[in-house]
């Protein structure tokens, strides 16, 4: 067990923020610093094909497919360094952590070959259409239909929640393929261009006033027959197969984020005073441990023996980081006190902080809620009786 | 970077976790807690077995040579088993001497702890008086000092050996709310005491060794606690179904289950920044003892609640592991000291 890199290791680290810090502070310093989802999306395609041009984009990835086949430490190093030098977040997230090492587990070699070189670009940008109004923590039993037709997959229905899908080419959904199918089964894992006739997108606006999510509607949406992951009826578990991909590296760039959030409250706390309240420097010092250990328990996810693997920290996971953010938004308004209310009238986006106090509400509930969380960790992960289920 | 424990350390993990299981019992424990606290039988052959006291020892000095991690996952298997064995004075005396200890001492003393032939405590003071080599003044009250041949006491940077049947020392054990750990009041008048010459460095070695070692044990604590709880819920039925399956109750387990996960995490944190010296070690030592017991202690409370009226019962154990949940909160800091320590790190440090 061992906490410190490698020189190798070290060596690497150094690359990659020289990298960054070039592009950051030269051709990409327009986009520095943009910690939010929505702004310059057409920049920020730019840079996910110039991190691709330079061997940077997947570098987790087999060298086949555009990766560099790094260490799980490099990765580490990588997620890091690219939060450090202030790279906005990613566009391609989905594509290049979610549904690439989908496609790499369960795709054949035509979808291999078909999807994945423009996933590794940054060329195609995917989004993801699990959530509809009737299913949200009940995921299995979504409704959106799904038919073969000619050769073609024809579909229709809802999702709800799809995040980014305003400034994305293609998604992946879960559909019901079989008729009459109810819950887990017959449900299928398609892959649709969004530029068609028969796909509606319609932002929502969040109770921070951005609109990061969207509805996603499908009326007589088609893909090709051979666009689909697994047989007809895997949809279900390929769906969660996607999902153990979420706890990754990735994960390790956004703990970056949150460090910028919580030094921003120590900031405020030392400017105003509050650095000085015994309670306050109590909850300072929570946040502090909590944040650690958020890297800590990664780290020990991502050293096991399957760092996809449910189990242990890998389950934990979400609810612990969703709770600690949450908790931070709040310490954060306990440390502003009244100027955390208040901002200039022409800004045309919420400050850091109270933006943080609005929007980690959302972190308890999507991915997830903290209550489907304990669900899942009590049932699987200490082995309690599942819940009685009610008539579907 | 690996934070994951490599197959040797694997092996050492599950080898004390082995030797705990078979050899300490509920019922032995409550045998010695009734008597002074200290179940030698399980001391002497954790010592011949497992090597248990000497951990952190040199080799040469007939330990084992090992670091924080395997010492971790040791006291890891000892706490879950509420082992009343002074394995902390063991882990902090070794490394105190090892640190700051001269050549002879080192020589005199190591040895011995390492074979659990001698007991030793270490004790963290204020204001003691020394005149031509003897010591005067009271004593932090330290747990399993009655049973020790050997006290190891620190006065700011000044740190002395002292033998605890010299004259001059005089041991009161109390009742004690622990009593796998019972606490004794200590007061030296004029008693013969030997210096460390390395005081400060062996101060902050044995500090640091533990806050570790209370951390692990407390990991240990929390995962018999919660361990034994959910196996209660899963059996225990009542509205025609096991109180495990209603929400009310595993959730509950599930939040401990969280912060158990995050516990584990800190101790091996600040198991390896002390081995690696690394410049989070004063972080992660103040964090893991904070964050370990006040995990045991939520998840110690968790078992009386769920547990219902056995759980509050003399017969059960729920309490034993209360009790030893709340010993390791004020030991060496309380939680409020700890997080100040966090605070002061993060918020006052040059930015």
């Amino acid at each position: 067990m061992k906490l410190g890199f490698s020189p190798r290791e070290e060596a690497f680290r150094t690359d990659c923020a020289a990298w960054l810090n070039d592009q950051l502070s030269g051709p990409f310093s327009d986009i520095r610093g943009i910690s939010n989802l929505v702004d310059r999306p057409g920049r920020r395609r730019e840079w996910e094909r110039q991190m691709a041009q330079h061997g940077w984009s997947c570098i987790g990835w087999p060298e086949a497919w555009g990766g560099r086949a790094a260490t799980i430490a490099e990765q580490v190093i990588f997620a890091e360094e690219y939060a450090r030098a202030g790279a906005p977040n990613r566009l391609n997230h989905i594509g290049v952590e979610l549904i690439g090492p989908t496609i790499l587990a369960f795709g054949t070699d035509a979808q291999k070959a078909r999807f994945l070189p423009d996933i590794a670009s940054g060329n195609i940008i995917w989004c993801q259409g699990y959530s509809e109004p009737g299913a949200g923590s009940d995921l299995a039993s979504v409704r959106t239909r799904a038919r073969l037709d000619e050769g073609q997959w024809i579909v229709d229905g809802q999702k709800v929640w799809t995040s980014l899908a305003q400034f994305s080419d293609w998604i992946f959904i879960i559909a019901r393929s079989e008729t009459g199918s109810v819950g887990q089964k017959g449900l299928s894992f398609l892959l649709l261009p969004l530029d068609q006739p028969g796909v509606t997108i319609r932002p929502i606006r969040q109770m921070n006033g951005e609109a990061e999510f969207n509805e996603t509607f499908f009326d007589g949406a088609r893909c090709d027959a051979a666009d689909i992951l697994g047989a007809p009826g895997d949809g279900w578990k390929i769906a969660m197969a996607l999902l153990g991909f979420e706890r990754g590296v990735s994960t390790l760039a956004q703990q970056m984020q949150f460090r910028n959030e919580l030094d921003a409250v120590i900031h405020a706390a030392r400017a105003n005073g509050k650095s000085g309240d015994v309670l306050i420097r109590q909850r300072i010092a929570d946040a502090e441990i909590g944040l650690r250990l958020m890297r800590y328990g990664a780290l020990r996810m991502l050293s096991g023996a399957d760092p996809t693997a449910m189990q242990g920290p890998a389950l934990t996971y979400k609810i612990q980081w969703a709770t600690w953010r949450r908790n931070l938004g709040v310490l954060a308004m306990d440390v502003l006190g009244q100027s955390g209310e208040m901002w200039p009238l022409d800004s045309d986006r919420l400050p850091l902080l109270p933006n943080l106090f609005l929007y980690s509400r959302a972190d308890t509930i999507y991915g997830g809620t903290n209550e489907i969380q304990r669900n899942i960790i009590a049932e699987r992960g200490l082995g309690l009786p599942r819940e009685p289920r009610g008539d579907t | 970077m690996e934070f994951a424990l490599t197959a040797e350390q694997r092996m050492i993990a599950d080898t004390a976790a082995a030797f705990f299981h078979e050899k300490a019992s509920l019922e032995a424990t409550r045998a010695v807690i009734a008597g002074d606290g200290f179940d030698r039988a399980l001391w002497r052959a954790g010592c011949a077995e497992l090597g248990l006291a000497g951990v952190l020892a040199p080799e040469s000095a007939g330990g084992a040579g090992l670091g924080m991690v395997e010492a971790a996952t040791v006291a890891q298997a000892a706490g879950g088993a509420l082992a009343a064995i002074p394995l902390l004075g063991a882990a902090m005396a070794v490394r105190a001497l090892a640190c700051g200890g001269s050549d002879a001492q080192q020589r005199e003393w190591l040895p011995a702890i390492a074979a659990g032939d001698v007991v030793a405590v270490v004790i963290f003071g204020h204001g003691l008086s020394e005149t031509n080599g003897c010591l005067s003044g009271a004593l932090d009250p330290a747990p399993h000092a009655h049973v020790a041949d050997l006290l190891i006491l620190f006065d700011g940077a000044r740190a002395f050996l002292v033998r605890s049947t010299d004259a001059g020392v005089r041991r009161e054990r109390m009742g004690a709310l622990d009593a796998t750990r019972p606490l004794v009041r200590l007061v030296l008048d004029g008693v013969r005491a030997e210096r460390l010459p390395g005081g400060s460095d062996a101060g902050q070695a044995a500090y640091r060794s533990g806050l570790l070692i209370l951390s692990a044990e407390a990991v240990g604590g929390a995962e018999a606690a919660l361990r034994t709880t959910v196996a209660y819920v899963r059996d225990r039925r009542q509205f025609g179904r096991p109180i495990g399956s209603f929400q009310a109750v595993k959730h509950r387990l599930a939040d401990s289950a969280v912060d158990l996960e995050q516990a584990r995490s800190a101790m091996f944190w600040a198991a390896c920044a002390i081995d690696e010296n690394h410049s989070e070690a004063e972080l992660a030592v103040h964090a893991a003892k904070v964050f370990c017991a006040d995990t045991f202690f939520s998840c110690a409370a968790e078992m009386i609640q769920l547990h219902g009226g056995i759980g509050f019962t003399w017969e059960h154990p729920a309490h034993l592991f209360f009790r030893r949940a709340r010993s390791i909160q004020t030991l060496l800091g309380d939680s409020v000291f700890h997080r100040e320590a966090v605070a002061a790190l993060t918020l006052d440090a040059a930015s």
